[in-house]
C-alpha cells in the first residue's frame, strides 16, 4: 500500500499523446466548419443547430447522472430559465441599443442558469439517490407551476419572442439566416465541450466521481459530499443555461414547454440512450435521439410509443448506452478475437428484426383501429403499405412476433455463448477485460 | 385534479359571513380528508414498494390511470361494481408481471437503472392509454345508485359518491391496517419495512414476496383510479398530473415511513382543498396600501389568488421540509 502514495501522479502526457489529443479538437473544429458545405440545406442546417443544443443540454446533464450519480428529472429548469432570460435579454439589449452583440448573450443564459442552479441547488443537493430525484422532481413542478402564474416574466401559455437580428452587428452578421446560427450554435458547442471535458479532468472531477462511487470514503478523505455534489449541480446549471439560451436563438421564443417535464425526460433520454459512462456517451446520445425524433415523426404515428420502448430497451438490455455496447468490443478488438462473436450477431440480427417487425405490425395495426377507425385501411408505417384490415396482415405480425420471439431467444444464447468463449480467449492473450 | 374543484363553497367566500365561513371549513375538511384518503391509498403501496424491493416506482400513478381507465372500460360491459373488482385485478396482475419479468431483470444494473426502468414504463403507459382511449377525457359517469346527494350541510348538498370514496378509502385502510398488524404476511412486510436482508436471510422466497407486495402496491392505486375516475377527470395526462404530489408525499412524509405517508397524505390534501377554496389574495389583503409598482411587473405576485397558487403548495411544502427537515417528517431512514 505504501507503493500507491509513492506513484501518486500519473505520468505527464508524451509529445505524441498531447498532439493526437490537441488535433482531435482541431479536427473537430474543421469538421463543423465543413458541415454545412456538404449538407448545405436549410432543413439540415437546422437539424445541426438543434443536435449542437442537444449536445451541450445532454452533456450537462451527464455531470450530474454520470459523472456524480445524481438523477435528476428536473434539469430542463435551469435550460428554460437560461432559455426565458436571454429572450428578456435580447428584446432589452435591443431596444436599448446596448453594445451587447448576439455571440455573447448565450453567457447571459448560462449565468442564469447558474444563479437558479446556486439558488435551488444547495436544498436539492442535500439527499442523493432516490431522495435526490424526487426533490429534483418536485422542484422541477415548483417552477413549471409557478411560470404558468407570473405571466407577465413568462409569458403565459404562448411564452414570450424576440428578434435576434435587433442587435449590434458584427462583421456585417445579423444572424437572420440560419446558416449563422448554425455558426454560432457550433462555436458555443465546442466551447462547452470542451469545457465540461476539462471540468472531468479537475480535481473537482474526480471528486465527484469520488462523490459517486463511495459518498462515505469521500468523506473519510476530508471531503463533504454535499458540497461537492452542490458544485457539479451549478456547473450542470451553467452548461443548462447556455443551451437553453442557443434554443431561445435558434427558435426565437421561449415558453413553458421549456421548462417542463417532457424537456426534462427528453435530456434524460439522450444521456442515457447515449451512454453515461462515457465523455462521449452523451453526443451520441443527442445525436441519435435528435435524428430518431424528427425522422420517426415522419414515418409513423405514434412515435413517442417507440421511443418510450427504445429506451426500455435500452435500460433492460444496454444499460451502458450505446456507447458502453460499442466499448465493451475494444478488448476483444484488441485481442482480435472480436470476429468470434460476429457471425452470432448476424444469426441473431434476422429473428430479432423479425420479432420487431411483427412488434411495428401488431402496433400500427391497433393504432389503426383506435385512433383512426374511419380512416381507408391501407395504411402506411416506415415507408411500407399494407392493409390493416385483412386478417392476413394479422397473422403474419402473430407470426412474425411470436415465432420471431421463440428464434430470438435460442440465438441470444449462443451469442452469449460466443462472447464468453470470445473474452476469455482475450483474456488469455492478456487483454484486461 | 382534486376532488375540491368542484366545490360549491369555492365562490362562496366573497361574502365572508359567519356560516359561510363554516360552512366552507366543514366541505373543505371533508374534501381534503377524501383527497388525503385517496393519495394514501397510492402512497402506501409505494411506500411499501420502496421499502421492501429499494425502488421508487414511478409509474405507480401510471397504475392509478390504468385503474380508471380499465374501471371506465369494465363498468361500460359489465357495470361499475365489477369493474371496482376487476380493474385492480387487472393492473394488480400487470403490476406483478413488470415486477417479475422487468424489474427483477434490472435489479442488477442497480437503482438508477430501476428508477429509470419504471420512468420509461409511465412514459409507455401514457403512450398507450393515448393510443387506446385517446387524449380527451372519456365519459366515465357516476353509477346511478350512488348519483344522489347524502346530506345537506348549511346549503350544500355533499354527493354520496364522495361519502361512498372515503368509505371504501377507509375500508382498505383499516384492511391494510389488519393485514400488516395481525398476518404472517403483514408480519414479513413489515419487518422487510426496516430490515429488507435480515428478511432474505430467514428463508422467506423474497422474489415471490416482491412480486405479490408489487402486484398489491399497483392494485391499490388502481382501486384509488377506479373510484376517482367517475368525480375526477379521467383522461390521459392524470397520472402526470398526480405523480409528482404523490412523490411529494412520500418524501414528505418520509422515505419508506409508511405512518408518515400516512400524515403527509392527509396534511397535502388538507392544505390543497383548503388553498383550493379561498380566493384572497396580496391585493385584497393590502389593497389600499398597495405600492405603485405593485401593479406593474409585481402585478402577478400581487394579484395571484390563493386558490390560483394551490398547484404549486405541495411543492413549497417540500423545500420547506427539506431545509428544516430533510429526512421527511417522520423518515429515520437515508437512502
Amino acid at each position: 500500500m505504501s507503493d500507491v502514495a509513492a506513484t501518486v501522479a500519473p505520468p505527464l502526457p508524451t509529445a505524441a499523446e498531447k498532439l493526437r489529443f490537441f488535433s482531435l479538437w482541431v479536427l473537430a473544429a474543421v469538421a463543423l466548419l465543413l458541415l454545412p458545405q456538404i449538407f448545405g440545406s436549410g432543413s439540415s442546417l437546422t437539424t445541426f443547430s438543434l443536435i449542437g443544443i442537444s449536445i451541450i443540454f445532454s452533456l450537462s446533464y451527464n455531470i450530474l447522472l454520470g459523472q456524480t450519480g445524481m438523477l435528476s428529472f428536473g434539469h430542463a429548469v435551469y435550460y428554460g430559465l437560461g432559455g426565458f432570460l436571454v429572450i428578456h435579454a435580447i428584446n432589452i439589449i435591443g431596444a436599448n441599443k446596448l453594445p451587447v452583440p448576439l455571440p455573447i448573450v448565450p453567457l447571459i443564459g448560462g449565468i442564469t442558469g447558474l444563479l437558479f442552479a446556486v439558488l435551488l441547488g444547495w436544498v436539492s443537493t442535500q439527499r442523493s439517490g432516490t431522495a435526490f430525484a424526487m426533490i429534483s422532481l418536485g422542484v422541477a413542478e415548483l417552477i413549471a407551476s409557478s411560470a404558468l402564474i407570473l405571466r407577465t416574466f413568462f409569458g403565459g401559455e404562448a411564452g414570450v419572442s424576440a428578434n435576434r437580428t435587433k442587435l449590434l452587428k458584427l462583421f456585417g452578421w445579423n444572424f437572420g439566416p440560419q446558416i449563422q446560427i448554425y455558426y454560432l450554435v457550433a462555436a458555443w458547442t465546442l466551447i462547452a465541450v470542451i469545457a465540461m471535458y476539462a471540468l472531468t479532468r479537475t480535481p473537482l472531477g474526480r471528486m465527484c466521481n469520488a462523490v459517486r462511487d463511495n459518498p462515505e470514503r469521500v468523506q473519510f478523505v476530508g471531503y463533504n459530499p454535499h458540497t461537492v455534489r452542490y458544485l457539479a449541480f451549478c456547473f450542470a446549471g451553467f452548461f443548462a443555461g447556455i443551451a437553453g439560451a442557443l434554443a431561445a436563438i435558434n427558435f426565437e421564443i421561449a415558453n413553458s414547454a421549456y421548462l417542463g417535464a417532457a424537456q426534462s425526460g427528453t435530456v434524460l433520454f439522450a444521456t442515457y440512450i447515449g451512454g453515461i459512462g462515457f465523455f462521449i456517451g452523451p453526443i451520441v446520445g443527442a445525436i441519435f435521439v435528435t435524428f430518431l425524433s424528427l425522422g420517426l415523426s415522419d414515418l409513423t404515428q405514434v412515435w413517442q410509443l417507440y421511443f418510450g420502448l427504445i429506451f426500455i430497451a435500452v435500460v433492460l438490455f444496454a444499460p451502458g448506452g450505446i456507447t458502453g455496447l460499442f466499448m465493451m468490443h475494444r478488448p476483444l478488438l484488441k485481442a482480435g478475437t472480436l470476429l468470434r462473436v460476429l457471425p452470432s450477431y448476424l444469426v441473431a440480427l434476422v429473428p430479432t428484426l423479425a420479432m420487431l417487425a411483427g412488434l411495428v405490425l401488431a402496433v400500427e395495426t391497433i393504432v389503426h383501429y383506435t385512433v383512426n377507425p374511419g380512416d381507408d385501411s391501407h395504411i402506411k408505417a416506415f415507408g411500407v403499405g399494407f392493409d390493416a384490415a385483412s386478417p392476413s396482415v394479422w397473422a403474419m405480425s402473430l407470426v412474425l412476433l411470436i415465432g420471431g420471439f421463440l428464434a430470438a431467444r435460442r440465438t441470444w444464447v449462443w451469442v452469449g455463448h460466443a462472447w464468453n468463449d470470445a473474452t476469455s480467449l482475450a483474456r488469455e492473450k492478456g487483454v484486461a477485460t | 385534479m382534486h376532488p375540491s374543484r368542484r366545490n360549491p363553497g369555492a365562490d362562496a367566500s366573497s361574502n365572508f359571513s359567519g356560516a359561510v365561513v363554516l360552512e366552507l371549513i366543514v366541505i373543505s375538511t371533508l374534501n381534503g380528508i377524501l383527497f388525503g384518503m385517496l393519495l394514501f391509498l397510492m402512497a402506501s403501496g409505494l411506500t411499501v414498494i420502496f421499502s421492501m424491493l429499494g425502488v421508487l416506482n414511478f409509474a405507480h400513478a401510471s397504475f392509478y390511470m390504468l385503474g380508471a381507465f380499465f374501471g371506465f372500460q369494465t363498468s361500460r360491459w359489465l357495470g361499475f361494481w365489477p369493474a371496482l373488482l376487476i380493474a385492480p385485478l387487472l393492473a394488480g396482475a400487470i403490476g406483478a408481471g413488470v415486477e417479475r419479468f422487468g424489474l427483477r431483470r434490472v435489479h442488477r444494473n442497480g437503482h438508477v437503472a430501476e428508477l429509470l426502468f419504471t420512468f420509461g414504463l409511465a412514459f409507455v403507459i401514457e403512450e398507450v392509454v393515448q393510443i387506446i382511449w385517446g387524449k380527451s377525457p372519456v365519459d366515465f359517469r357516476i353509477p346511478p345508485s350512488l348519483d344522489f346527494s347524502a346530506f345537506t350541510i348549511f346549503s350544500t348538498n355533499y354527493p354520496a359518491y364522495k361519502m361512498f370514496m372515503l368509505l371504501v378509502s377507509i375500508a382498505i385502510f383499516v384492511g391494510l391496517l389488519v393485514v400488516l398488524k395481525k398476518t404472517r404476511i403483514g408480519l414479513i412486510v413489515q419487518a422487510a419495512l426496516t430490515h429488507p436482508h435480515m428478511v432474505a436471510h430467514l428463508g422467506h422466497n423474497v422474489g415471490r414476496i416482491f412480486m405479490l407486495v408489487f402486484g398489491v402496491g399497483t392494485a391499490l392505486a388502481a382501486v384509488a383510479g377506479v373510484i376517482a375516475g367517475p368525480a375526477l377527470v379521467t383522461q390521459s395526462n392524470m397520472a402526470g398530473l398526480l405523480g409528482p404530489i404523490l412523490f411529494v408525499v412520500v418524501v414528505v412524509g418520509g422515505l419508506g415511513s409508511l405512518s408518515g405517508a400516512f400524515v403527509a397524505s392527509l396534511l397535502i390534501g388538507l392544505v390543497q382543498t383548503f388553498a383550493v377554496s379561498m380566493n384572497g389574495s396580496l391585493s385584497g389583503a393590502f389593497g389600499p396600501l398597495g405600492p405603485a409598482y405593485a401593479a406593474t411587473w409585481l402585478s402577478d405576485i400581487w394579484g395571484v389568488t390563493i386558490a390560483q397558487i394551490a398547484p404549486i403548495v405541495p411543492y413549497v411544502l417540500l423545500v420547506l421540509i427539506l431545509i428544516f427537515r430533510p429526512m421527511g417528517l417522520l423518515g429515520t431512514r437515508d437512502t
